[in-house]
């Protein structure tokens, strides 16, 4: 039962990890590389379309969370289940990362007209 | 069938499963490839008649059977170029993207009622949005060609399936409403009976959007009039400019995968799905429980139904192409931001309102209110009404979610 | 172990997650070390498409479904409009400096750590599932956004739990979507109404001679522009 924390790094074919039902931490494990991912990408991207998209993999990260806090088929024995709420913040998530993707766009290209580039350390015009 | 292959062949579970899913993949790739040869060979041949010419008459016969046999073993053959300033991965990999999308698809197509690579919760849903990821392979495609005329393609490409996605949304909200479910298999089943009780001739709102459908289909897979993204009088031939040999195919049929699943979508969602216009295996009385043989027979005939109304479909789509001059493409965003959106949202409104008002139609006896089928989450022990249902038992399948079901047990 | 009993003792939900998370979290790390702007894009629109396939299998068909449509098929797409609109040479790759790719590494691998210590801290959340089976719909879930909860209490809950519906989340959602919708199309608008003045500004300042030329391709630059412009914000 206690595969996971046990033999995590040992190669995946020992039936181990193949053989046992996933569980809620497999899932918190994806989302977290996600996570970290989308951080990184955000904080040394200097291409302002660059640190979008580390925003969309934070995002991504955290709702593969909600998922799987919210999934039936993943609650271990004797856990507590989100239900439909983790589901329905997953939903909310991915609807206002579109309207955020819109705005944060929309921003970008107003950059590139005004400084014909995407360079974000270009953006210094409010420094001192 | 799993289960047969358990029991009376003595296969390992494993290996069952794996069987019926190679089974399942085969058979859907083989109506992709297949049917594009085929609908390439009468796409020639309409194309001729409606210009008054012969079209292919010498490859394999009269009729020219074998000429898009004849042209994919050419085009196997010739020689795959890569333009210089091409971004190499990228131009490689977009054809794919866009096949792989067209072909995904078809994993929640139901083809009769069993007959469904995955039955899926959300099969609407998950149909129209693959569907709109073949815009990708396009767009990469018409990038890393490093061709103005490529580009320009891409673009009106990406601007004319995103907007179309809204009025073709609004399109099949409807059948959804209609039916209260947005699984495929559902959705048609309660379409069964005599072709009155189709949801085309549910009300005349249903009868309108479903030719709005009919215009946001042929515009999402970017088929005359709507083909701007390849218009070959303007640019070239648009995203495929660079694309020769083997690659360009796989566009090719990516776009005969996705015009059949559109026709196929209408038949699900307006026109009785497998259910022909006169329920003759009803009134024969072969209906479920008569029986495995007779039982397989009547899906194998509403399968044929079914392909009969997408290959009907496919083949307006190239008379219209053949016969309709190409629009511009401020014509094409206005077709679908001044008519085809607000046409759909009324229409929307008005079919919502019949429901409310009308739901047993003007005539009634005429058109069925199909009430017996219902979703599984109406039946469960705390489900809102206990109403014993012919609900279709949820068959074990080969793929994903559905082995979560069959595993964790 | 025999080959035919090592692959009777696969969990097939098992090894299709492991593909999809393998996907999910490989074109991630691709996002990141990637430099062409437009690669990134494509591995990105992978990660996510792979993340979908996630959610499948965790049961939420209708959350993996609205992951492909929106976010893959709408925002992904805008976001794919953006890079060409910015795309030209320079700025197509950006390089970043080694310094900042290791200090990055330190950083992530610490975040990594202390993320995956929280992962596997929880006893409840290693147990693997107990599968209980209800074949999932988007019924419950639709109802839910229109305030009325007809889905079971969540597994395990206490009885007391309150559940609410979310109709007013779903509608503060709606005027901020049709806000944003708004905005997009008033900053296409902007645009276009500022061409002729530019041409006008640029036609006075510039010697006659030369402008006859330059105002021709100037208009026709931010002819292009503003068509590019009003095709992005659809």
């Amino acid at each position: 039962m206690n595969l996971v924390s046990a033999s995590w790094l040992p190669p995946l074919f020992a039936a181990g990890l193949l053989g046992e039902p996933v569980s809620v931490t497999h899932y918190l494990v994806v989302g977290a590389i996600l996570f970290t991912a989308g951080i990184v990408c955000m904080a040394i991207k200097r291409n302002a379309l660059g640190v979008l998209m580390g925003i969309e993999l934070v995002l991504n990260g955290a709702n593969v969370n909600f998922v799987a806090f919210a999934s039936p088929y993943l609650r271990g024995e004797g856990a507590v289940s989100l239900g439909l709420d983790g589901q329905v913040i997953a939903l909310f998530v991915i609807l206002l990362a579109a309207a955020e993707a819109a705005v944060a766009l929309a921003i970008t290209l107003n950059f590139y007209n005004n400084h014909s580039t995407v360079d974000i350390d270009r953006a210094d015009d409010l420094k001192g | 069938m799993a289960d047969f292959l358990i029991e009376s062949i003595g296969l390992p579970e494993w290996l069952a499963w794996t069987v019926m899913a190679g089974v399942a993949a085969f058979l859907i790739l083989n109506v992709i490839a297949g049917g594009a040869l085929v609908f390439i060979w009468a796409e020639r041949k309409i194309a001729a008649r409606i210009q008054d010419r012969l079209g292919p008459t010498r490859t394999g016969g009269r009729f020219g059977w074998l000429q898009s046999l004849a042209d994919g073993i050419k085009l196997l053959a010739k020689e795959d170029l890569m333009p210089e300033g091409a971004d190499g991965m990228l131009f490689r990999i977009a054809p794919y993207v866009s096949f792989c999308a067209s072909f995904c698809a078809f994993i929640a197509l139901p083809f009769a009622f069993d007959f469904v690579g995955q039955r899926l919760n959300v099969g609407v849903f998950f149909v129209v949005a693959v569907l709109g990821l073949e815009v990708f392979g396009v767009i990469l495609a018409g990038y890393a060609s490093a061709s103005k005329w490529s580009l320009f393609g891409a673009m009106r490409e990406a601007a004319q399936v995103v907007s179309y996605e809204v009025p073709l949304g609004m399109c099949v909200v409807v059948p959804v409403m209609l039916a209260g479910t947005m699984d495929l298999v559902t959705i048609a089943e309660k379409q069964a009976g005599w072709f009155t009780s189709w949801y085309l001739f549910h009300d005349p709102f249903t009868f309108v959007i479903f030719w709005v459908y009919v215009t946001c289909a042929v515009a999402s897979v970017n088929r005359a009039p709507f083909d701007l993204a390849e218009a070959e009088s303007e640019l070239v031939a648009g995203f495929h400019t660079e694309y020769s040999g083997l690659r360009w195919s796989f566009f090719f049929m990516a776009e005969y995968g996705s015009m059949f699943l559109v026709s196929a979508l209408a038949a699900l969602l307006f026109l009785g799905g497998w259910n022909g216009p006169i329920p003759v295996a009803q009134l024969l009385g072969l209906s479920e429980g008569t029986g495995d043989t007779a039982h397989y027979l009547v899906r194998l005939i509403g399968c044929g139904n079914l392909l009969l109304k997408a290959t009907l479909g496919v083949l307006i789509m190239m008379w219209v192409r053949w016969t309709l001059p190409r629009l511009r493409i401020d014509q094409v965003m206005a077709t679908c931001l001044k008519y085809c959106t607000p046409i759909a949202a009324a229409m929307f409104a008005g079919a919502m309102l019949w429901q409310l008002f009308l739901p047993g139609g003007l005539i009634p006896g005429l058109g069925r209110p199909a009430g017996e089928i219902r979703e599984g989450w109406l039946e469960g022990p705390g489900g809102m009404t206990a109403a014993p249902a012919a609900a279709p038992n949820e068959k074990p399948n080969e793929t994903p979610s559905k082995k979560v079901a069959q595993v964790v047990r | 172990m025999t080959g035919a009993t090592l692959l009777a003792a696969i969990n097939f939900h098992t090894l299709l997650f492991l593909l999809f998370a393998g996907l999910a979290c490989g074109f991630a790390v691709a996002v990141v070390l990637a430099d062409n702007v437009v690669r990134m894009a494509l591995y990105l629109v992978l990660s996510l498409a792979s993340t979908a396939g996630l959610f499948f299998l965790a049961g939420a068909e209708f959350i993996g479904a609205m992951q492909l449509m929106i976010y893959v098929g709408g925002t992904l797409v805008l976001l794919v409009f953006g890079v060409m609109l910015t795309a030209q040479a320079p700025f197509v790759s950006i390089k970043t400096s080694t310094g900042d790719r290791v200090l990055a590494g330190v950083v992530a691998a610490s975040l990594l750590a202390l993320l995956l210590q929280a992962a596997f801290s929880v006893d409840v959340w290693r147990r693997p599932g107990v599968g209980e089976v209800a074949p999932p719909a988007a019924t419950p879930l639709g109802m839910a956004l229109v305030g009325a909860r007809v889905d079971e209490p969540a597994a395990g809950a206490p009885a007391t739990a309150v559940r609410s519906g979310y109709l007013l989340p779903f509608e503060i959602v709606s005027i901020h979507l049709l806000v944003v919708l708004v905005g997009a199309a008033y900053l296409a608008r902007a645009k276009r109404r500022r061409t002729p003045r530019a041409i006008e500004v640029a036609a006075s300042v510039e010697s006659p001679s030369e402008s006859v030329q330059s105002t021709g391709s100037r208009a026709a630059a931010t002819g292009t522009a503003s068509a590019l412009v009003s095709g992005g914000s659809r």
